[in-house]
């Protein structure tokens, strides 16, 4: 199991901050694949992933990224901070 | 060094005084705020984060920060929740021997923070709401930094 955390559009997009998903993905990107093969929402959120960036247990990260050992995975757009 | 993320309104002077006051160290502070800028129709502006993350890439860059520039101190306060136009939304405060030092630091943390740290506006406004869209400058003015 892991925890997927949702910020900002994507968030409302999919229509929850945060869920549990048992998958058996080995990259970020194949977790996005069996997310958007869930339902259209998902698959309307994860449309461009140019659009997205994803963290790994709060470090920033890249979507071909390895989840072995990880616990949180967060997708969100650019930041807008400051 | 400090690192602060809190949804409640802050006071920039007090904050300044409070980092400049008792230094013997440091010759130079340099301070700067964001303030919620209406260019109009805004009527509030609303900051979401992630916490955990939040303040760990915060002190990651604080930190960095302090490392390559001769720093006496740095101070960064970011506030998240709702906020009308006008309020201090956040601040960065460097001190350091000499000046060159504390402007460089304060620039790198503000150029860092903007999109590195995970925080995204959305600007309520008579016409609606809207998600603010990073800018490629921002990412654009990392650059300068990693040049070497």
């Amino acid at each position: 199991m892991i925890d997927v955390l949702y910020f900002a559009w994507v968030r409302e997009r999919i229509g929850l901050p945060k869920e549990r998903v048992e998958t058996s993905a080995a990259t970020v990107a194949e977790l996005v694949e069996d997310l958007k093969a869930r339902e259209e929402r998902y698959a309307v959120a994860f449309a461009d992933l140019s659009a997205l960036r994803v963290a790994l247990d709060q470090e920033l990260a890249e979507f071909d990224a390895p989840l072995a050992g990880v616990r949180e995975v967060a997708f969100f757009p650019p930041m807008t901070g400051g | 060094m400090a690192v602060r993320v809190q949804a409640a309104p802050f006071d920039f002077g007090t904050e300044c005084g409070a980092f400049a006051a008792g230094r013997t160290d440091a010759g130079a502070v340099v301070t700067f705020a964001g303030i919620v800028r209406d260019d109009g129709g805004l009527a509030r502006l609303e900051l979401e984060h992630y916490p955990g993350m939040t303040e760990r890439a915060l002190e990651r860059i604080a930190a960095e920060a302090t490392q390559r520039w001769a720093l006496k101190d740095c101070l960064v306060i970011h506030r998240h929740g709702p906020m009308r136009p006008g309020e201090t939304i956040m601040m960065v405060a460097t001190a350091a021997p000499h000046r060159a030092d504390a402007f460089a630091a304060a620039e790198f943390l503000m150029d860092y923070l903007k999109s590195r740290a995970p925080f995204w506006k959305k600007e309520f406004g008579t016409d609606g709401a809207a998600w603010v869209a990073a800018k490629d400058e921002d990412e654009a003015a990392l650059d300068r930094w990693t040049g070497d």
